[in-house]
């Protein structure tokens, strides 16, 4: 048993600090900082950046496919150091998701046109799984899929096309078949974009941001060669690619860096004559959600480095992304509370740069109420924590 | 990073894990519990033999020299199978005071007779006034001619009345919460002027209340090298560290066994046509159980691994943290195995209940949850 790093990390550990100190923009870290993503054009300029670093836009690729090579510690490392350096994380949909799948799963024709792009950030992904009435029971799905010579012509909606509005591409599930099991007849397809018959309607999410969308197809066709595996067999694509989510899905490492600014806020804002932070109701909640932290982050750090390795991982996994958005969800609560009055004003207009007016309050006003009501998305997304102990008590408990 | 066990530690603990599945079946557990001294001196020879006991103790004192992996494997089992024994109070209280605190001498002579099974300790830090406060000594030792004169009480003093010497904190300088002016004595369990009051605890364990009324030790009793007198305190925790580690590495085997023994029930039990398990709401509950075990046995690790770093800040957070993280989640663990056992798991004969108390007790031993939040808040200011 070892709980230290391997001096290869450890070199690692230094090269992506120094790159987050003098090379990332000072804008990206100024909107990490404020609980916020970059996205759009910031993107694709953080994905040419990391790719130019020696791949790092692919961190999980190996040498021969043009990504860094690294262990799965390094990856795990490279995570966690931009996180606690206020780096943006690097977009997942791309090199994360589809882009394995097309290695796995795709023709050489789809491999050459997508996986040099993919590498270079050259495209921004979106994902095309659920559906008006497929939520948590994603396998129902019904946006249909016709067969056309050549082409697929797609009908129908998808809901929570998150960050469709940036998005160069879509790798969507679509359904080819509606005569046996839900499973089977689904067919995983890229989508351009640009092709005539899609529009994009923006869902508001309560907390007042655009993130997500929802998406229509009407008669959107598709050349045939966009599939990527079998017709029909898209279920087997769409679990492999969520097999791929091992590291960051506790976030523990944004949970941290998130951890310290709620610290430094209880430690500045007034309470009962002195400190927030000296109320020994308040600091018992931040210590109490920080060991919570802790012991998540060891429990993934067992599960990733374990006998086996990170492949040896199997639904566990679900375990990381219950308690991790649980804490994610309790940090950026506590630190609204914390802001006692101010976390009322909306004005995120103050979090931006070159704002000449007075801010009101303290900064995180212009974001602290604003995280807490997003983050409540953490556990209702990429199968809701309900689903994740579905899938505990099937896989782990053998309920 | 690697978190796998090497193939001795395997070894180690499967045979541990054998032990207890042929030797310590709950019946005779239970058996043995109910009379004194709540033990089977049998199964200490084999603790002996086996090497058990010699395990975590250095070679150059007759020990094996394990790692503390080797102290929680066997912690683990043994919460697990609920084994009571003086391993706790001899091994790891014990002999670590001895070990962190005793001279060059004390330790190469004593400490071989705790690795053959031959000494029997109890640890008397605790008073009746100081809760969880390991600086709260009001027993005292004053200096005589030839030696000490010690008098108090000592509380909850587990497995004192297996011990033949007992390490005893008693200030020989300073106020009663004074972090300076705290020394370590061995005293001999018949010592003339220490009257015992011998109980089993709720767990099935043994406890007792030491009452020293002038009770007589020479100079060579105090543990340390000569000029140390009045600087145990360090020792003190640094041992109280140790038994965290034990305590939360047998409070998670504890909560694996509930895990497991709660899972095969709600598979099995049958109501309103269908298993238990087969409905949801009781699903999540048993996931979050899972859950809990999970999140417990990585804090095991941590203190685990943080207890030989020589930074006592350092070992002392991660001791806070896990008896903490351990704590809260094994009561809840505890809790939950009873309740979805339903009325069945109220019963005296079936262990579930047994493995809340044992649980329960360890919460409240060494610095209870809240107590170690607080630990952890003043060694993180």
């Amino acid at each position: 048993m070892e709980i230290a790093y391997r001096p290869e990390s450890e070199a690692l550990r230094e090269e992506i600090r120094a790159f987050c100190r003098d090379e990332v923009p000072e804008e990206f870290k100024r909107a990490v900082r404020h609980e916020g993503e970059i996205e759009g054009e910031d993107s694709r300029r953080w994905l040419r950046m990391l790719y130019e670093k020696g791949g790092w836009s692919a961190p999980g690729w190996s040498r021969e496919l043009g990504g860094p090579g690294w262990t799965y510690e390094q990856q795990y490392v490279f995570e966690r150091e931009l996180a606690l350096n206020d780096a943006p994380r690097v977009p997942l949909f791309g090199a994360g998701m589809i882009g394995p799948a097309i290695i796995e799963f795709g023709s050489r024709a789809l491999q050459e046109q997508f996986l040099p792009a993919i590498l270079k950030g050259e495209i921004l992904w979106c994902q095309g799984y659920s559906e008006p009435n497929s939520g948590s029971d994603l396998a129902s799905l019904q946006t249909s899929a016709v067969r056309d010579g050549d082409h697929y012509v797609l009908n129908g909606t998808k809901m929570w096309t998150s960050d469709g509005h940036h998005a160069d591409w879509m790798f969507g599930l679509f359904r080819t078949d509606n005569s046996g099991k839900k499973q089977h007849g689904i067919t995983v397809l890229l989508v351009d974009m640009r092709t005539p018959g899609i529009e994009l309607r923006p869902i508001l999410t309560f907390d007042g941001g655009h993130e997500t969308n929802q998406t229509f197809f009407d008669d959107v066709r598709v050349p045939v060669g966009n599939r990527l595996g079998e017709e029909h067999l898209g279920w087997t694509v769409a679990k492999y690619i969520l097999g791929l989510e091992r590291f960051g899905t506790a976030e523990v490492s944004r949970s941290q860096s998130s951890l310290a600014r709620l610290k430094r806020i209880a430690r500045d804002q007034p309470s009962s004559g002195g400190r927030l932070v000296d109320d020994e109701d308040f600091a018992d909640a931040i210590t109490e959600v920080e060991l919570e932290l802790r012991a998540l982050e060891l429990t993934e750090q067992r599960f990733l480095f374990g006998p086996g390795g990170p492949d040896a991982m199997g639904a566990e996994a679900s375990m990381l992304k219950i308690r991790g958005t649980e804490v994610q969800q309790r940090i950026t609560e506590l630190t609204a509370e914390a802001l006692g009055y101010y976390s009322q004003p909306f004005v995120p207009e103050q979090l931006a740069e070159g704002y000449n007016e007075e801010p009101v309050g303290p900064t995180p006003a212009g974001y602290a109420a604003r995280s807490y009501f997003n983050m409540r998305k953490t556990s209702i997304y990429s199968g809701s924590n309900e689903i994740q102990k579905n899938i505990i008590a099937k896989a782990v408990l053998g309920l | 990073m690697d978190f796998s066990l090497s193939e001795e530690q395997t070894i180690f603990r499967d045979s541990v894990a054998r032990f207890v599945a042929e030797e310590y079946p709950f019946d005779r557990r239970q058996a043995l519990v109910a009379e004194e001294p709540g033990y089977d001196g049998a199964h200490w020879r084999r603790f002996a033999e086996l090497g058990w006991l010699a395990a975590t103790l250095p070679e150059d004192y007759g020990g094996l020299g394990g790692t503390p992996v080797e102290g929680m494997l066997l912690a683990e089992q043994f919460g697990r199978g609920l084994v009571m024994s003086p391993y706790l109070a001899t091994v790891v209280l014990g002999a670590n005071a001895i070990l962190h605190g005793g001279s060059e001498d004390q330790k190469r002579t004593l400490l071989p007779q705790v690795a053959e099974g031959r000494l029997k300790l109890a640890f008397a830090f605790a008073e009746p006034q100081s809760r969880y406060d390991l600086n709260d000594v009001a027993t005292t030792a004053r200096g005589e001619k030839s030696g000490y004169r010690i008098d108090g009480h000592k509380g909850v003093v587990f497995h004192a009345a297996s011990a033949d010497r007992i390490v005893v904190s008693a200030r020989t300088a300073g106020d009663s919460r004074d972090p300076d002016g705290i020394s370590l004595f061995l005293v001999d369990a018949k010592a003339e002027g220490l009257e015992a009051r011998h109980y089993p605890t709720q767990d099935g364990g043994r406890a007792s209340e030491l009452r020293f009324d002038g009770v007589r030790v020479g100079a060579e009793d105090r543990l340390g090298e000569p000029g140390t007198e009045g600087s145990a305190l360090p020792v003190i925790e640094r041992v109280i560290d140790h038994a965290i580690a034990s305590v939360c590495a047998e409070a998670t085997g504890a909560m694996w066994a509930v895990y497991e023994q709660t899972l095969t029930y709600l598979k099995t039990r049958e109501q309103f046509g269908r298993t238990l398990g087969s409905f949801q709401a009781l699903q999540h509950r048993m996931v979050d159980v899972y859950m809990k075990c999970e999140l417990a046995q990585s804090m095991v690790y941590e203190v685990t691994l943080h207890l030989d770093v020589p930074d006592a800040v350092v070992r002392g957070r991660a001791a806070a943290s896990a008896k903490y993280e351990v704590g809260r989640n094994a009561r809840d663990v505890g809790q939950e195995g009873v309740q979805l056992h339903g009325g069945i798991g109220m019963t005296f004969d079936l262990p579930i209940g047994h493995y809340l108390k044992r649980i329960t007790m360890i919460n409240s031993s060494f610095g209870d949850p809240r107590h170690q939040l607080r630990r952890y808040q003043h060694l993180s200011s």
